[in-house]
């Protein structure tokens, strides 16, 4: 498998990361070295391998439902959007959006 | 040409009725400062995980009963990738490849009077998902403002099959899924506040040739909206094929004002959504012990009581149907009747559609919030059925009742001298002093005036205060007029 | 005092012979005069660290100390600590001050009373296996300051290695405990998946992470365990099991023991120093009493492939989270909402986390999802189970680390595809999801450190940390110090 180039922008673009042509030419060639090494993976015959996505063959836990969180004052909410680049009356501001 | 088929299939969303999120512990309620009600988990720091609720679990496994589909044993978490402001983690939480409720059905009747007639809708399947934050659009410098309170709010996503063929069948689809989640007590069912909402996917074809393509109209939240939408969307659809023109697959958003449907402008990537397990998130497991636990928990379903309002309590289909519409009506129709006897369901049926109905609409109250309690009607209403007062005194007592002025129909006739005069001695006295003081009314009378013969009657009543038993009244009157 | 151990060091501050400030106070002012050629630490405050030291003072003053209350710890990065700068190694959280505390912090420092020196430096988003993607430089080798610590808990080691903190906290994806350990003559243990809890802990591919400890003997190592480790409801694969006392068995023979050699360990590809020095460590083992079985793991070959699917799609999926609109890097300039993310993540990221996303993002993308992740899960458990196999014959597995010993800086770092390769003998572990251990079993020609693993079946880290321990009463290689200013 070879990736062009029109293919590294649409993942990029899928991935919300700005490349430049030359940035997309040399990941190119990284990720083509990359998928070289993946590709050993295709030989192999995995009929029937149920795929395993987690470390751990067992169910999942669950949580009563119960309130844990409260922010009455809105102090906690001051101290988390003490880290955001753009806040005002309690909402966090991005550029505007067109639906 | 045969004419065109409409083909209409819904995605709805139901919030769950949970006091917390689906993966945290921060509050549901609508309506707090913006967001206050955003934990750690919801706003996506880094670092946070996700612990599912069971109360949400619980929810989805209701439904699925409740539309006899399958529950499945083992369902899965999935990521479904994609950026926007209000989506804090870049993904959201829901379930793609095993959904945790596969198949089932919705019955609904259509259409009213002789036209009426009823569906059976499939469902595909319903699964859990987290809904997303608000983005608002107000002017913050030429800027959106994104509040996270909804992040994280559990949503049971039900999904039916293309069964529709009108937007009168995709309303009374949706109105009969509002009302059964409501029923079971999964979803507050309160649209304004987008607890239910729709998505309608609509195609147009001509019979006997494939599916047309289809484009789907976003966030519906009123059965007005739904049905002027699809309206609109149907004839657009038609008048674009009969112009030689192609429908695009599109995702579209309705507009009240203009009762227009318009495509996004948000490009979606070619819907590339990356879906794959959660890897924060383990299989969830619901066993037959829990099943059944949910199962016992579960009311009597809407149409299995429907049914035997008919059968057991003698009642038209109508009036079953009305005192159905939610779980509430049911249980207060039923407490009458637990209190009145079986013998007058009828009965009660007529005074919690009518007089009960009729005064709750005017103070804009539910039935749950109701001043009358159902044993204190069920109480009214069998003194109306055993004679102890008539049907007009009767309402007399429901507005005594009403506005508490006594606790019981009982006490409220006691106090107030209302009980129903019977005795044929005392009426024949009341209908000979009448017949008496009213020599006009009697020749008129006799003279074939019908007419006059009610303003005798009206004269007894008013006599005995309204508690003379009409029936002997009239008995009487016509006996001794006759003599 | 700089190269006791924790179990001396809990001596000296039980009898007051130290109090906890001084001890602090020591490294500190070691931190200050050689972390600038090591760059191992991103951020101190010492401040912030002699406030928590006065309070563990004032813990074991009132008689209320536990086995590690007092003793100093360098917090790898990665661990979100309230009011500490948490950057991740990455631009993108340059001037991100946690508001709130990782369930490793919460145990290590609040309930065990350890006290912090500070956060210590990464890969960028532990993604590397040199350090020398850190966004705050890479961090040197203090057994020849030319090569890399490894990665990447790069800084961790780094610091343990020079004396700069006694033990530190690391995490492990795909070796990044264990390699930077064998790299800086330390061990490293990565407990099996799902007991060290995951809550706080920034996430890089969430089916492989697990924190653990790099420090300079088992023993050490055993006692942070035991304090980091057990279950936590805000961790939904954190498993609910007792907790657990991880030195509970290290003094015990090894007579009996079965060490299994996989053969696919032992072929080509391993620097001849290292695998001399692997060699005389199973020597040694025999002479301990164990007894060496021969193993396969005919798909081990296959775990890179895998490794490099499976976490970068989950990577890609985790650092979407990074937007510039909650917290994190947002780019001065931008036309539109789009250009905000793009720019924002380009400047925000660097090469490698970038080129991680890539591959994540396609290998889910629509048509490359069943080729590429569906089979890497295949293969995952094509993987796990030749472990489960090989420990129907053996009750730890025995291999080296690291093909090689560090490398120097620069070397590998054009070559994606070549650093990746160094995580060949780690990244099975991960993928299982099993306890891995690295230990230091001797030098290279050139005098730096050999790492030797050893791979335990699921629950298996106090036998793991035994079977080190044993080997460490019998040898000295891990009382070696490189030769630093004093």
């Amino acid at each position: 498998m070879t990736l062009t180039l029109p293919e590294v922008k649409r993942i990029a673009r899928l991935a919300r990361l700005e490349v430049n042509d030359a940035e997309a030419e040399t990941a190119r060639q990284q990720l083509n070295g990359i998928f070289s090494l993946i590709e050993a993976m295709q030989a192999v015959d995995t009929s029937g391998v149920e795929p395993m996505a987690h470390a751990q063959d067992v169910f999942q836990r669950l949580r009563e439902d119960a309130v844990t969180h409260t922010d009455a004052d809105a102090r906690q909410r001051a101290l988390f959007q003490s880290v955001a680049p753009e806040a005002e009356a309690g909402l966090y501001l991005v550029p505007r959006v067109i639906e | 040409m045969k004419p065109w088929e409409i083909v209409i299939g819904l995605e709805t969303h139901a919030q769950l009725a949970t006091v917390s999120k689906i993966f945290s512990g921060a509050s549901t309620a609508f309506g707090a400062a913006p967001n206050t009600q955003a934990s750690p988990v919801d706003l996506a720091l880094p670092g946070v995980l996700p612990v599912l609720n069971k109360g949400a679990v619980e929810c989805a496994i209701k439904f699925g009963l409740a539309v006899g589909a399958t529950v499945a044993e083992k369902s899965v978490f999935a990521r479904k990738n994609y950026f926007y402001p209000d989506l804090p983690k870049g993904y959201q939480i829901s379930q793609f490849e095993l959904p945790v409720v596969e198949g089932g059905q919705i019955v609904l009747s259509v259409g009213q009077g002789d036209k009426a007639y009823e569906k059976r809708v499939n469902l595909t399947r319903a699964h859990l998902e987290e809904d997303a934050g608000k983005s608002l659009h107000e002017d913050f410098h030429g800027k959106t403002g994104i509040d996270l309170n909804r992040a994280g709010t559990p949503l049971l996503e039900i999904v039916s099959e293309p069964d529709m063929r009108s937007a009168d069948e995709a309303v009374a689809y949706a109105r009969a899924l509002h009302a059964l989640v409501r029923w079971i007590g999964i979803c507050d069912g309160n649209m304004q506040e987008g607890s239910f909402r729709c998505d309608a996917n609509v195609s147009v074809h001509r019979p006997g040739t494939p599916f047309g393509t289809r484009r789907e109209i976003k966030n519906l939240n009123s059965f007005r909206n739904l049905k002027e939408a699809i309206e609109y969307e149907i004839r657009w659809q038609i008048e674009t094929l009969e112009d030689g023109g192609r429908i695009e697959q599109a995702t579209v958003l309705f507009d009240p004002a203009t009762g227009e449907t318009r495509a996004m402008r948000t490009k979606e990537d070619a819907h590339d959504y990356r879906y794959f397990p959660d890897p924060d998130l383990l299989p969830l497991k619901i066993d037959r012990t829990w099943l059944d636990r949910v199962c016992k928990r579960l009311p009597e379903l809407p149409e299995a009581r429907r049914q035997r309002f008919v059968t057991d309590l003698g009642l038209s289909a109508y009036d079953a149907a009305t005192l159905t519409a939610t779980l509430e009506t049911a249980d207060y129709f039923e407490a009458t009747v637990a209190v009145a006897g079986k013998a007058s369901a009828k009965l009660c049926a007529n005074w919690v559609m009518g007089d009960l109905a009729a005064r709750l609409n005017r103070e804009n109250l539910g039935i749950a919030q109701s001043p009358v309690a159902a044993a204190q009607l069920g109480g009214l209403i069998a003194r109306v059925a055993d004679n102890t007062v008539s049907n007009a005194i009767g309402k007399k007592v429901f507005e005594a009742l009403w506005t508490g002025a006594g606790q019981s129909a009982d006490a409220i006739i006691e106090a107030q001298g209302l009980k129903q005069i019977t005795d044929t001695g005392a009426i024949e006295k009341l209908v000979d002093d009448v017949i008496a003081a009213n020599p006009a009314n009697v020749a008129e009378y006799q003279a074939g005036k019908e007419k006059a013969f009610n303003a005798l009657v009206g004269q007894v009543m008013k006599a005995a205060r309204g508690k003379a038993n009409p029936q002997q009244v009239n008995a009487l009157l016509k006996q001794k007029l006759a003599e | 005092m700089i190269r006791a151990s924790l179990k001396t060091l809990r001596a000296a501050l039980a009898e007051k012979k130290i109090s906890s400030v001084e001890l602090a106070r020591l490294f500190l002012d070691r931190i200050a005069r050689l972390n600038p050629e090591l760059n191992a630490f991103i951020t101190v405050d010492e401040d912030k660290t002699l406030a928590a030291a006065r309070t563990a003072d004032a813990r074991i003053g009132a008689g209320e100390a536990g086995a590690l209350t007092g003793i100093p710890i360098a917090q790898k990065d990665i661990f979100c600590a309230k009011g500490w700068r948490t950057t991740c190694g990455s631009r993108m959280l340059e001037n991100f001050i946690a508001p709130y505390d990782a369930t490793v912090v919460t145990k290590l420092e609040q309930d065990a009373g350890m006290v912090s020196l500070g956060k210590v430096n990464m890969d960028e988003f532990a993604m590397g296996s040199s350090n020398e993607t850190s966004y705050f430089g890479a961090v040197n080798n203090p057994w020849d300051k030319t090569r890399v610590p490894g990665g990447s808990s790069g800084g961790s080691a780094a610091a343990v290695a020079a004396g700069l903190a006694p033990v530190a906290t690391g995490t492990d994806t795909g070796g990044s405990i264990r390699q930077p350990a064998a790299l800086c003559g330390l061990t490293g243990i990565k407990p099996t998946y799902g007991t060290v809890s995951r809550y706080g802990m920034i996430a890089f591919a969430s089916s492989l992470d697990q924190g653990g400890v790099i420090g300079r003997s088992a023993e050490d190592c055993a006692l942070v365990l035991s304090a980091m480790a057990g279950f936590d409801e805000k961790d939904s694969t954190s498993l609910e099991r007792p907790p657990e006392n991880y030195s509970r068995c290290l003094d015990e023979p090894l007579a009996g023991l079965r060490i299994g050699l996989p053969q696919e360990f032992f072929k080509e590809g391993c620097a001849a120093d290292v695998m001399s020095a692997i060699e005389a460590a199973i020597a040694e083992y025999k002479n301990l009493g164990a007894e060496i079985v021969a193993v396969s793991l005919p798909n081990a070959h296959l775990s890179v492939p895998a490794y490099y699917v499976i976490a970068p799609a989950e990577a890609s999926s985790n650092l979407s989270r990074f937007d510039g609109v909650r917290y994190g890097y947002r780019a001065p300039e931008y036309a539109d909402l789009t250009e905000m993310y793009e720019k924002s993540r380009a400047q925000g990221f660097g090469a490698e986390v970038k080129r991680r996303i890539l591959i994540g993002t396609y290998v889910l993308s629509h048509g490359y999802y069943d080729a590429y992740y569906l089979q890497a899960q295949r293969i995952r458990r094509l993987i796990a189970d030749d472990f489960t196999a090989a420990f129907q014959q053996c009750d730890v597995i025995l291999g080296p680390t690291s093909p090689t010993t560090a490398f120097r800086q620069g070397e590998k770092a054009a070559d994606p595809v070549q650093m990746y390769l160094s995580d060949i003998y780690t990244i099975a572990v991960n993928l299982a999801g099993l306890p891995g251990l690295s230990l230091s079993c001797g030098f290279d020609h050139q005098g730096l450190p050999v790492g030797l693993q050893l791979i335990g079946n699921y629950f298996a880290e106090a036998r793991l940390l035994a079977t080190a321990h044993a080997y460490q009463q019998a040898t000295d290689w891990h009382l070696r110090r490189p030769a630093l200013a004093a």
